[in-house]
């Protein structure tokens, strides 16, 4: 069994045989974006929960600076947020990735590219670790961060001044995933815990332990503070596409050569 | 006698033990169906007769041939008998176990040429280990037999050992994690080396280099200083400057760097201090190479001090009083015959600096920042966007070639000369007490620093009592109850924190590395200084490959060897315990080197004279003399196996998670109350163990007088 995690991997372990097919009994109260998951590997995996892509700020920080919580792509190049943002090296982390993704498919490439590049005097740092941004946020390090909202989430519960917001012009988002794997040597359990895993009960377990993602489940609870899909707007990701190792590998040498190696 | 001993441990791997691993562990209940017919509990003998596995009865035979052949008279023919049967039955086991798998046979050809099989075997387990070692000391023993290792049998072995252990736990994996970088041909490998990420301005390459010279320089200057301090003056505060020094070393890495955010970081105490005072915002100076480097002096001076007393502490006194009557004041004393002494243990610290300086990754990942070093990137080109395992083993080359050149570099300028200065000969002498100018250096450079030491500490101690670290400040005891509660239940007491079970696993595998770690680290050490055979230089730089290579690297490189048969050890308590002692071996090998170079081989001569053979001179002459090191070894084992992430982080598992990683976890949700109150009490376990290893393996004496005050 394979539990977790973002659902690009998942995909290719599918595509490469090393998952076996399983339907389960909940897959019809599934949301739509986890079913997809499942129909693109022919069943091989499933989603089980989802993360969005968002804005994280530190309220205390951004009200002793005098800058108002961003809400759209276009706030964070403004002069206010110079220097104070911070998000992920798309050469390490999944997490910006998805973000030039997602401007890609919003702006359309050499948009969303012109995009980053304006967006670069507000970076102060690219992180090596997709959580990297959102706790530097939680301990008043910077005043804002390209995080997933769920993340945010989480910090805000642990005490910290944290917000998070959806851009106002359209967000993406991940599916953490589960997979039973080829040759398991318990297959009854494994479907069993698939089972349990994608129930109403099952999904509940993630508010518990303070993880704060969308559940799968139409009729699992929505945790407190998770992110509400029908609140967002968002783009049609086509995780196929930008799912492949070629085009992550282009646009990545892209941003490494028009953005990453500019100077500060 | 090991002419007996060699032929029942074969026997008993043969015949009695089971042959496979047991899925359920080492302590599963599976053992107690000895003799069932259950090829999961089968020893070997029953798996060739009863269940098909008609590939074991070779090392069968061999096995009974190995057996015998110690009977046979004669130097050339017994012993060459059993170097023929120890080594062919090693390499039958090593073939069957590569040509049958989990389905069958797992080479075409042999498919071809004998036809499908039935079934196919697991992994190798407790019976296969001992079958193994009987022909390994087989082959040792008539090795020795023949002649070879001046005919010490019990020299033979020990080469034989750590032969073994060096080639199947650090140079397999190692090679096959490395060779992959070759799996795109030889012109892309060459492309990616001449990245511009790595040597460009700012390049993770060049970043490693520069941060690994600064961090093993200042490292190697604060060791020496704190072991001056505590050895040569009779400071009051010494014995608590002795505790402090050795604190970051029994702390899991990204807790110090985490102290620092706190006080140095934007939100950080001296940060708001400073804006509070005149208004200036000192801003993310932190994150990137000041940080880092902070960082890694805090977490790696206290290994250069364990060189480095060992070195001092070893130091005989005789030639520093003998200058003294010569009439040379102190400071020509510690310049002209202390610091040369010296040399070798300075050498040693900066090497080991520099290593785990290049090695690290908690530090770099905490203040990191931007700046980029080769740990991490690897780290992230295997888990991270790129997904791309062959250019981490490209990045695991350019680390590697780093920490060898600086083994050469450390051969090269300490070779040719002798360190000899305690001999057999008589009485030692007292130490020198320390020049003033020297000893006002040291303490210029030591107290501000156990100031700041003492100050990260008080506030990492203080986030486990609050309730929210760096913020809400109510004191509180819930992290401790959450993660240690215990319940009474009709069974007695019922284990309810969080943290106990992996608590629980993380002593006890550290506690079953720390010993191997040690005492084939010293047999090693011993080896490479004491004694001349064949292939010893080329084994001693085996045995410090491990240590050249990061423990993300190690992890992979593991995964992926030990993840099928023969050695199927992926996620069981085995494979740690193994990266634990390939990982921590170069340590207390180093530290019994150093030892040893100190040691007068005039001491062994006059015990081989007395008709011992070499294992009792050991025991019973070197030993005694090495308690420091074989002291630090064992504490140096014991708590890098409990604070370790890098390696360990790809090796657990549901049942065997380890503290460090638990910590990591929950620091990365955000749980740091939790984590640091998990942390504190770890540290506080350390401390304890630190000190009752000390207690039971005790300091070393070699002088016979104590200074004339304490004496009246």
């Amino acid at each position: 069994m394979w539990f977790g995690g973002t659902g690009d991997p998942h995909l290719s372990a599918a595509e490469e045989g090393l998952s076996q097919a399983y339907k389960p009994p909940a897959l019809e109260k599934l949301q739509p974006w986890a079913r997809k998951q499942a129909e693109a590997a022919e069943y091989k995996t499933i989603g089980v929960y989802a993360g969005v892509l968002g804005f994280g700020y530190n309220t205390e920080l951004m009200a002793k600076k005098g800058i108002a919580p961003p809400r759209c792509w276009a706030d964070l190049t403004t002069a206010p947020f110079r220097g104070e943002v911070q998000m992920a090296n798309p050469n390490s982390s999944g997490t910006a990735y998805v973000m030039i993704a997602t401007l890609v498919q919003l702006m359309g490439e050499d948009r969303a590219f012109a995009y980053l590049k304006a967006l670069h005097p507000s970076i102060n740092s690219y992180t090596r670790s997709g959580t990297g941004p959102i706790k530097a946020v939680a301990r008043g390090e910077t005043a804002a961060s390209i995080s997933f909202m769920h993340d945010a989430v989480t910090e805000a519960v642990a005490g910290f001044p944290v917000r998070a917001n959806a851009p106002c012009e359209g967000t993406g988002y991940e599916v953490g995933s589960m997979s039973i794997l080829r040759g398991a040597r318990n297959l009854a359990n494994a479907r069993k815990f698939a089972d349990w895993a994608l129930s109403v009960e099952g999904q509940a377990t993630g508010a518990a332990t303070k993880q704060f993602q969308t559940p799968a489940n139409v009729d699992a609870p929505l945790p407190e503070g998770a992110p509400r899909f029908a609140d967002m707007k968002f783009i049609e990701y086509d995780f196929a596409r930008y799912g492949s190792a070629a085009e992550r590998k282009r646009l990545i040498e892209r941003w490494d050569r028009e953005i990453g190696s500019l100077p500060r | 006698m090991p002419n007996l001993l060699v032929p029942l441990v074969l026997a008993i791997g043969l015949l009695v033990l089971p042959w496979h691993m047991q899925q359920d562990g080492l302590l599963s209940p599976d053992w107690l169906g000895l003799w069932s017919t259950d090829p999961a509990s089968a020893p070997a003998l029953l798996l060739a007769a009863r269940l098909n596995h008609a590939w074991l009865w070779p090392v069968l035979a061999c096995g009974l041939t190995a057996a015998v052949a110690p009977m046979l008279p004669g130097r050339r023919l017994g012993g060459g008998a059993m170097l023929a049967a120890g080594l062919l039955g090693l390499a039958l086991m090593a073939g069957q176990g590569f040509a049958v798998g989990l389905a069958g046979w797992e080479w075409p050809w042999l498919e071809r040429l004998a036809g499908p099989l039935a079934e196919g075997q697991f992994g190798m387990g407790g019976g296969a280990a001992l079958a193994g070692f009987g022909f390994l000391f087989t082959a040792t023993g008539g090795a020795a037999r023949l002649g070879a290792f001046r005919g010490d049998a019990f020299t033979a072995g020990a080469a034989g050992l750590v032969a073994i252990v060096v080639l199947l736990f650090t140079f397999w994996p190692i090679c096959l994690a490395l060779l992959s970088a070759f799996d795109a041909g030889l012109l892309n490998f060459a492309a990616r080396l001449a990245d511009r990420r790595l040597w460009g301005w700012g390049g993770s390459a060049l970043n490693t280099l520069a941060l690994g010279l600064a961090v093993a320089a200042c490292t190697t200057l604060l060791g020496l200083a704190f072991a001056l301090l505590v050895t040569r003056t009779r400071l009051p505060l010494r014995k608590l400057l002795r505790a402090l020094t050795v604190l970051p070393i029994i702390t899991p890495p990204f807790v110090i760097g985490l102290g620092l955010i706190l006080i140095l970081g934007r939100a950080g105490l001296v940060n708001q201090a400073a804006s509070a005072l005149f208004g200036v915002d000192l801003g993310l100076w932190i994150y990137g190479l000041p940080g880092v480097l902070l960082a890694q002096v805090f977490a790696f001076t206290p290994v250069a001090f364990l060189v480095m007393i060992g070195v001092v502490e070893g130091l005989s006194p005789t030639l520093e009083e003998a200058a003294r009557t010569l009439r040379a004041d102190g400071a020509r004393t510690f310049r002209t015959v202390t610091w040369p002494l010296m040399r070798p243990g300075l050498a040693n610290a900066f090497l080991v600096g520099f290593i785990e300086s290049v090695s690290d990754f908690g530090n770099p990942i905490v203040l990191g920042g931007d700046y980029a070093v080769l740990s991490t990137d690897i780290y992230f080109a295997v888990v991270g966007a790129q997904a791309d395992p062959g250019r981490a083993a490209v990045l695991a080359w350019i680390l590697l070639a780093f920490s060898l050149s600086t083994f050469a570099i450390q051969r090269w300028l300490t070779a040719g000369r002798s360190y000899v200065s305690v001999s057999g000969k008589g009485d030692s002498g007292l130490p020198q007490p320390l020049p003033l100018g020297i000893r006002r250096l040291c303490l210029a450079v030591a107290v501000p620093w156990a100031a700041l030491t003492v100050a990260v500490y008080a506030l990492v101690l203080a986030g486990g009592f609050v309730r929210v670290w760096g913020r809400d400040w109510t004191p509180t005891l819930s992290h401790y109850g959450r993660a240690f509660g215990l319940g009474w239940g009709p069974g007695g007491i019922i284990w309810e924190g969080t943290a106990w079970p992996s608590l629980f696993v993380t002593l006890q595998l550290a506690g079953i590395a720390a010993p191997l770690t040690a005492g084939i680290g010293l047999l090693a050490a011993w080896l490479f200084t004491r004694q001349r055979f064949a292939g010893r230089r080329l084994l001693e730089a085996a045995t410090l490959l491990s240590f050249a290579v990061p423990g993300t690297v190690i992890g992979v490189a593991y995964v992926r060897a030990f993840n099928v048969p023969p050695l199927e050890l992926t996620g069981t308590g085995v494979i740690i315990v193994l990266a634990f002692i390939s990982r921590n071996l170069p340590v207390g090998l180093r530290a019994g080197m150093a030892a040893f170079s100190q040691l007068d081989p005039s001491l062994d001569e006059a015990s081989s004279m007395l008709r011992q053979g070499n294992g009792a001179t050991l025991r019973r002459v070197l030993l005694p003399l090495l308690r420091p090191a074989v002291a630090s070894a064992l504490v140096y084992g014991f708590v890098r196996g409990v604070t370790t992430v890098s390696a360990v982080i790809f090796l657990t598992s549901g049942q065997t998670e380890m503290a460090t990683v638990f910590i990591v976890l929950r620091a990365v949700n955000g749980d740091y109350g939790l984590a640091i109150a998990y942390a504190s009490v770890l540290v506080a376990i350390l401390l304890a163990a630190i000190g009752l290893i000390t207690l039971l393996v005790g300091g070393i004496r070699i002088g016979r007088r104590t200074p004339a005050g304490v004496v009246a």
